[in-house]
């Protein structure tokens, strides 16, 4: 019964990892950019929910609506100064540029915020009841709600990006940013839009994770983004549903190497990434790795 | 194994191509002396200084393998932490098993260098942002194996063993002479390197990576070449790192901020020269000696310092230094001279191959 709980909680969890991925995954599939400051951007915006929730008084789940527009308007803000002219210059100056942006914010926050890890909504009863499955399979509602977010947000994705006018001009400005450029469309600013959409997930992903666990300025990338990017990877770059799938296997497999030994969660989470790695490089869904 | 397998270059009648417009010797004895010099350190200034001078040399020898993949191989490795953390802990094994940690320095070089080979078969499956990460990954995962043995010290480290017969000051110079060694010996390595083939095509693939293969580089050789360059000088640089502090903890050698201090001295001084870490290391050491008594902020302004440079000096503060004065101290380019002006030395004519990333921008020809 341990196993059969092992693996639905990881299921759930995947919901999780399935949102740190999306705004790494639409950054990279528009913009072209890898996003090394990704995991750190939903640090700060967890930060941002605390400091919200601290100051306004407004109920945990109200902050959601000032977080989500703010980072949303950092992310077009950034997108179109130091990440659009970093594009100017070549990918490795985006690598550069992301890494340095990643390595500023998180000791930023170690500065100003110390190490002390801190927690978003510990006392909302969404966030501390579980129901129960049988005897033994204890649930919480948290995780569920994220995981149904986490498919709504990837759904809704998916539709604007394949159906929307919008999303037709942001494949378009993906796809030949000079001819899109041809046909009257500002690209800059389409790449904007786009960063902001994903800036707005990766403001969902830190606020979840605040809920779910706790965040430090370290979280931004030994958990966010390292966790983000194997889901990418093993559910297939390029694919929004690939995603989602790449985050339940790491759930998963994180769940079972907990099972196992309570310390080796992470590290078996990265194997099973390794070994999608070496074994099927495209990732489990089939298009082909870049 | 050739690096190229077609070089059909004969060099024509008309011109003569040599390594630098000025006179070269000047440069080797120069460094001669700059090594001695050093050399002579622990008999002249504090130990305190000595112990600056190290952290100096182990940022330096980190930089320039950071740059030899980034600024020449095109690889953005942001895991190269992985290396600096196995250096160490084959030290540390080494040395619990009664070597003396001096002796398993060169053991702890090479054997990262041979973990090079498979490390490199997984993350070169992935092209660059994902190349970054996934060294990145890997890193993370070496070290969460590695906590797993209790027996060196698990998740807490411990103290490197081995030092009961040396007296403190005799261990401060033998520690600062291991790592004067490993720098003079990376950055001797990297420039034999870069002035054989394997420059050739690393700077054919820096230029134009489709046009590299499409004249015979083998790309991918180079590329694995300059990792395991990469990964032996880091792990030497890791076991600098074990002997100096005296201890290994997983946290501290597998941080992200080696990769971090690595990357931002190399862009602050220049990637893609052999002179740009060396500039950088000093930019780095003077901040991170200035500001050490407000924790972290070196990293922040190193950082800030490093996205403003990459953003508007791609080239550095050795490439400003280079735009003006033509200069290099470790010639690994070509002049070309022509054979109609037949003056002196100072008449050489000042079509220089063009390197760096100043191609697009017609140089002083």
């Amino acid at each position: 019964m341990a196993w059969v709980n092992a693996i639905i909680q990881g299921v759930l969890t995947g919901g999780l990892y399935a949102l740190f991925a999306c705004g790494l995954s639409l950054m990279f599939g528009v913009m072209k950019v890898v996003n090394l400051a990704h995991g750190d951007l939903a640090v700060v915006a967890g930060y941002v929910g605390i400091g919200v929730i601290a100051v306004t008084h407004v109920p945990v789940l109200w902050s959601f609506l000032i977080v989500v527009p703010v980072m949303a308007a950092l992310g077009y803000v950034l997108q179109r100064t130091i990440i659009q002219s970093a594009l100017d210059r070549s990918v490795l100056t985006t690598l550069l540029v992301t890494f340095g942006l990643s390595i500023v914010i998180e000791n930023g926050l170690l500065q100003f915020f110390t190490a002390n890890s801190r927690s978003i909504g510990a006392d909302l009863a969404l966030v501390r009841d579980s129901f129960s499955l049988g005897s033994q399979i204890q649930i919480g509602y948290l995780v569920v709600v994220i995981f149904a977010t986490a498919v709504i947000v990837l759904l809704g994705l998916q539709y604007f990006l394949s159906a929307s006018r919008y999303g037709r001009l942001i494949r378009a400005s993906a796809d030949d940013p000079e001819a899109a450029q041809l046909a009257g469309a500002d690209y800059r600013h389409v790449f904007g839009v786009a960063a902001a959409i994903a800036f707005g997930t990766v403001a969902l992903a830190g606020m979840a994770y605040g809920m779910y666990s706790q965040l430090q300025p370290t979280t931004g990338t030994d958990t966010i983004l390292l966790f983000a990017f194997a889901a990418v990877v093993i559910g297939g770059l390029g694919s929004l549903w690939g995603t989602l799938l790449g985050g339940v296997v790491l759930g998963v497999a994180q769940q079972i190497g907990a099972q196992i030994n309570i310390s080796d969660e992470v590290l078996a989470g990265y194997l099973v990434f390794l070994a999608v790695l070496v074994l099927r490089p495209q990732g489990l869904t089939a298009r082909r790795a870049q | 194994m050739s690096l190229v397998a077609d070089v059909g270059a004969s060099s024509a009648a008309g011109f003569r191509v040599t390594r630098s417009r000025r006179n070269v010797a000047w440069t080797g004895v120069g460094a001669l002396v700059v090594v001695v010099v050093l050399a002579m350190f622990p008999y002249i200034v504090y130990s305190g200084t000595t112990t600056i001078m190290v952290q100096a040399f182990i940022v330096l020898t980190l930089a320039s393998m950071w740059n030899l993949l980034a600024g020449y191989a095109g690889l953005v490795s942001v895991g190269q932490q992985a290396f600096v953390g196995l250096g160490a802990y084959v030290v540390l094994i080494l040395a619990l098993h009664g070597a003396s940690p001096f002796a398993a320095l060169p053991v702890a070089a090479i054997s990262c260098g041979v973990a090079a080979f498979p490390l490199w078969w997984l993350v070169s499956r992935l092209r660059s942002g994902y190349f970054a990460i996934a060294t990145w990954v890997l890193a993370a995962t070496i070290m969460l194996f590695i906590e797993r043995f209790s027996s060196i010290g698990g998740g807490t480290g411990m103290s490197l063993p081995g030092f009961a017969a040396l007296s403190p000051t005799l261990l401060t110079a033998y520690t600062y002479w291991a790592g004067l060694a490993v720098t003079v010996a990376a950055l001797a390595t990297i420039y034999i390197l870069l002035r054989g083939k394997l420059g050739l095509v690393l700077t054919a693939i820096r230029d134009d990576e489709v046009a590299a293969r499409s004249s015979g580089a083998r790309v991918g050789l180079a590329r694995l070449l300059v990792f395991v360059v990469a990964g032996t000088g880091c792990g030497a640089a890791g076991a600098v790192l074990a002997i100096s502090q005296l201890q290994v903890q997983p946290a501290a050698v597998f941080s992200v901020q080696w990769t971090a201090e690595m990357a931002f001295a190399t862009v602050i001084g220049g990637l893609g020269t052999i002179e740009g870490p060396i500039v950088g290391t000093a930019v780095f050491i003077v901040l991170q000696q200035t500001l050490s008594s407000y924790n972290a902020w070196y990293l922040i302004i190193l950082g800030l310092v490093a996205i403003v440079v990459a953003l508007f000096a791609r080239r550095g503060l050795w490439g400003l230094v280079d735009a003006r004065l033509n200069l290099r101290l470790f010639p690994v380019g070509y002049y070309l001279r022509l054979n109609g002006d037949n003056g002196g030395a100072t008449r050489w004519r000042r079509t220089r191959v063009p390197d760096q990333r100043e191609r697009p921008s017609s140089g002083p020809a």
